[in-house]
């Protein structure tokens, strides 16, 4: 007997978007206890079908067509006071990014108690003890002083675990989980999902997981939606779908999960060997950040970066791997000098960069380059493709004319149209964009590229083509690169050297073969093991190829 | 909670000293000798007698010498003579004091709560014809020329209606005494601090809806919906409360600009407070007093900012712990 019956639903979306329904034809069922994963990449509707389980879908955003049966009744149709009924006490909900989620000026003791409020239920100081109990549940430390935390002061893991233990106050039947791990680190994410998998064999609960990423579903799901445009492609047993998937875009799909596989042979050695010369320099460099200090008041102190010392050779890609506040980011903010190391030296092709300032860094720096994360804020939204990508060089002196011409150049190589110098960012999708961001890192020919989580914002087929494309450009214009990210599995696939970075040190660094390989300290591992999905990769892929 | 306090007193104080120094540079910017002027205005014009009124008022010390008497003698709040008025400045102001601070704080707090409540009521009928007349008539008050509405407020309700008073602080000759003088004092409130009040009113109010809308897209809106709360609750509680804090900001923003707006409104309603003794002091040159308002409405201002930046504390607690 199925819990939940979704039936032939449709959703429509306001005049004017880029479709006309959300989702189309979804029709699947839920079972008592059993985690059932929506994978999808953005814009497929997975969130949008889970939204309209709990009744939140946005203002504007209609269901159209079908039924959602619930124990016998279709919600769709029930009133909002009936809705509300359901909402946090049958069905609850945790969300992607557990700051937001939470109110910031609340206690999330009082947050956790708003659920026994909302549907009257125990007297106050029964939901406080209640709330205790839960936080204790789910692992939260010191849960009688966590009550009266508020949220900022909380990590983003301790503040997942407050949404589910909100969302587990009243034992509720099902529980949404709408990616609730991606904003996480990935040795939280590990955590959080034995969490859920506890929560649901202890309370037989079942989970609605939303998801992009395979390798999360790979280690939890029962049973899998796949979702793409709106429409339900595949679904069935996880073991099915995992490993004889049917639909050719579920296939391709697992096929553009970077893979902790071995790098092709002629990559290695022939670009990037440590036998070309030493391009950048970077021996001891410090960055601390004091915070909140005042005039009363004792400041906070981070070391973000701390003696930080490589060489990167020409035509060599380095990884900066690590979690978040592992210092990544700033080390490579730090060499391009947007922000300023307290000391160490950069030497950039043979010009000590930290000694700079004015006009002569402003020269030096046009030979490093950074490509960002976010596709979307990182290109000035009223400015044309042409002049983004001309505004550096002409900066330097080249001339309005040349540097045009240079810009179409640039747009086919990184596989746009030249025509699009005379476009507004916001015509391109996010994919496209961050080949516009690595075109302007080109545009000024530099010595390094840095590139501060490149393809974190990227779904999963997109991060597969760029970075492919950042290969193809490395072979052929021989550049050397930073590659800072969080992600291990993206590492492998274009870094010859990885650096290990936990708290502002460097823990390992080496070959990447030999990182991911026989990693030598212990968070390394920690870091690899947390991986998800690990042990179903090589299976899938295995089946992926042999069909 | 009190280190906070006190950093912002001491910061205060600095630029008060920092406000005491700019008043006294704009004195020696001021073309014209002193003492040659106050010599001129005597009829006398003797060279010995300048110089004479110089060393009586210390005008022949040196610059760093007259600002340290300056500054001394501002700490201790004597601010001077007014020859105009025969008294020491800082006791006309102090007459005069009380019935600025009567009337600003008034007005800000009727902006301020008629503000909030027009915000939240126009955003919760957001693209209705509710919040398209709160939002025009905010508009409207906002773009009147503040003595306009005065003006037309006190023919109005005072001359045409003869409802309430129009001008004065207290029935003159009336001297009443203990609720009966409250009473009368409220009532020749009403319309200037409700004129001054409503004309910023617009800017909270259009705050308090732009504030609700943004806040009621966010993530947390969503999860106290997700819980099964009520509308209401969710509004007051989840959206209201962080949609309040910019509105602070700009609240303590305003602040300068309501004790601006004061000198208008006293005008016009022949409010004895400082606003007036500016507007008079301005007209009759009388710079002993002009500065000494200066001053004081500094102080005022600063105050004011003391004010909402301690609310701001007590609302959000990431800059109480944090």
């Amino acid at each position: 007997m199925s819990l939940l019956e979704i039936e032939n639903l449709a959703i429509a979306l306001p005049a004017g978007a880029d479709r006309p329904f959300a989702v189309e034809n979804v029709t699947f069922s839920l079972h008592k206890g059993e985690i059932l994963c929506i994978v999808g990449e953005s814009g497929s509707g997975k969130s949008m079908s889970a939204n309209a389980v709990m009744g939140l879908l946005p203002e504007g955003v209609t269901p159209a067509e079908g039924r959602i049966m619930f124990h016998g009744r279709d919600i769709l149709h029930l009133s909002e006071e009936n809705r509300r009924d359901i909402r946090g006490k049958s069905i609850s909900m945790i969300f992607q990014e557990p700051l937001s989620a939470l109110n910031p000026l609340m206690r999330v003791g009082a947050q956790i108690c708003e659920v026994f409020e909302a549907h009257n239920l125990l007297t106050p100081q029964e939901r406080m003890r209640r709330a205790v109990e839960l936080l204790t549940e789910v692992g939260l430390p010191e849960p009688e002083k966590a009550v009266r935390a508020y949220p900022f002061q909380l990590s983003g893991g301790q503040r997942q675990r407050v949404m589910i233990a909100m969302a587990l106050a009243l034992e509720p039947e099902i529980l949404i989980a709408d990616e609730p791990t991606t904003a996480l680190d990935v040795t939280t994410q590990a955590q959080i999902l034995s969490l859920i998998e506890d929560l649901r064999r202890k309370h037989e609960m079942a989970v609605i997981f939303i998801t992009h990423d395979f390798g999360v579903v790979a280690d939890i799901a029962d049973r899998v939606i796949v979702m793409q445009t709106g429409e339900i492609v595949e679904q069935g047993p996880a073991e099915d779908v995992l490993l004889r998937p049917t639909h050719p875009y579920t296939r391709s799909l697992i096929a553009a999960i970077p893979g902790m596989k071995e790098r092709p042979p002629e990559a290695e050695g022939k670009a990037g060997s440590q036998e070309s010369p030493v391009i950048l320099s970077v021996n001891g460099l410090n960055k601390t950040f004091s915070t909140g200090g005042g005039l009363f008041k004792q400041a906070r102190v981070v070391h973000a970066v701390n003696d930080l010392t490589f060489d990167l050779h020409l035509g060599e890609t380095i990884g900066i791997v690590g979690e978040s506040g592992s210092g990544k980011s700033t080390a490579g903010r730090c060499i391009i000098r947007l922000i300023d190391p307290d000391c160490g030296t950069v030497r950039l092709s043979d010009v000590e960069l930290t000694k700079l300032s004015g006009q002569s860094l402003r020269m030096a720096r046009s030979k490093a380059q950074m490509i960002f994360q976010d596709p979307f804020s990182s290109l000035n939204p009223r400015a044309r493709i042409g002049r983004i990508l001309t505004e550096g060089p002409i900066a330097h002196g080249v001339p309005r004319v040349q540097a045009m011409e240079r810009a179409r150049e640039l747009l086919s190589l990184v596989g746009l149209d030249p025509s699009a110098v005379d476009r507004f960012p916001h015509e391109f999708s996010g994919g496209q964009r961050q080949r516009i961001g690595i075109a302007r890192a080109l545009a000024l020919d530099p010595d390094v590229i840095i590139a501060d989580e490149a393809v974190s914002a990227l779904d999963v087929s997109i991060q597969a083509q760029v970075l492919d494309l950042l290969a193809d450009l490395k072979a052929r214009l021989n550049l050397s690169m930073l590659f800072v990210t969080h992600d291990l599995r993206v590492a492998a696939q274009i870094c010859d050297r990885i650096m290990v970075m936990r708290r502002g040190e460097v823990v390992e660094m080496g070959p990447t073969a030999q990182v991911l390989g026989q990693p030598n300290h212990e968070y390394t591992r920690s870091l690899l093991a947390a991986i998800p999905g690990r042990h179903h990769e090589q299976a899938m892929r295995l089946a992926v190829a042999s069909e | 909670m009190i280190r906070f306090i006190l950093a912002r007193l001491v910061k205060a104080a600095v630029i008060l000293l920092a406000i005491m120094i700019f008043n006294f540079l704009l004195i020696h910017a001021a073309p014209g000798d002193p003492a040659a002027v106050m010599a001129g205005e005597a009829g006398a014009t003797d060279e010995k007698f300048i110089a004479d009124l110089r060393a009586r008022f210390g005008l022949d010390q040196p610059f760093a010498v007259q600002l340290w008497t300056y500054v001394k003698a501002t700490v201790q709040l004597d601010l001077g003579y007014s020859y105009r008025q025969s008294m020491p400045v800082i006791d006309l102001i102090w007459q005069r004091l009380p019935a600025t601070i009567l009337l600003t704080m008034t007005a800000f707090v009727i902006a301020l709560v008629l503000g909030v409540i027009a915000g939240v009521l126009a955003a919760s009928k957001q693209g209705t014809w509710w919040d398209t007349v709160i939002s025009t008539l905010a508009l409207l008050f906002y773009a009147t020329p503040l003595f306009w509405v005065a003006l037309m407020a006190s023919l109005l309700f005072s001359v045409v209606l003869g409802w309430l008073p129009g001008y004065g602080y207290q029935t003159i000759g009336a001297n009443y005494t203990g609720i009966d003088r409250v009473l009368d004092i409220g009532k020749h409130l009403i319309l200037p601090a409700t004129t001054l009040g409503l004309f910023f009113m617009a800017v909270y109010m259009r705050m308090t809806r732009a504030s609700m809308l943004e806040m009621s897209r966010l993530d947390f809106v969503k999860t106290a919906r997700a819980k099964g709360l009520s509308n209401g609750v969710i509004q007051r509680r989840h959206v209201l409360r962080n949609a309040l804090l910019p509105v602070i900001t700009l609240a303590g923003l305003q602040a300068g600009q309501i004790v601006g707006g004061a000198v208008l409104t006293e005008t016009v309603f022949a409010w004895p407070g400082i606003g007036r003794l500016l507007f008079e002091a301005i007209n009759q040159r009388d710079y002993s007093v002009l500065l000494g308002v200066f001053f004081v409405s500094a102080a005022m201002v600063l105050l004011f900012n003391l004010i909402t930046d301690i609310l701001y504390v007590l609302v959000d607690p990431r800059i109480r712990l944090g």
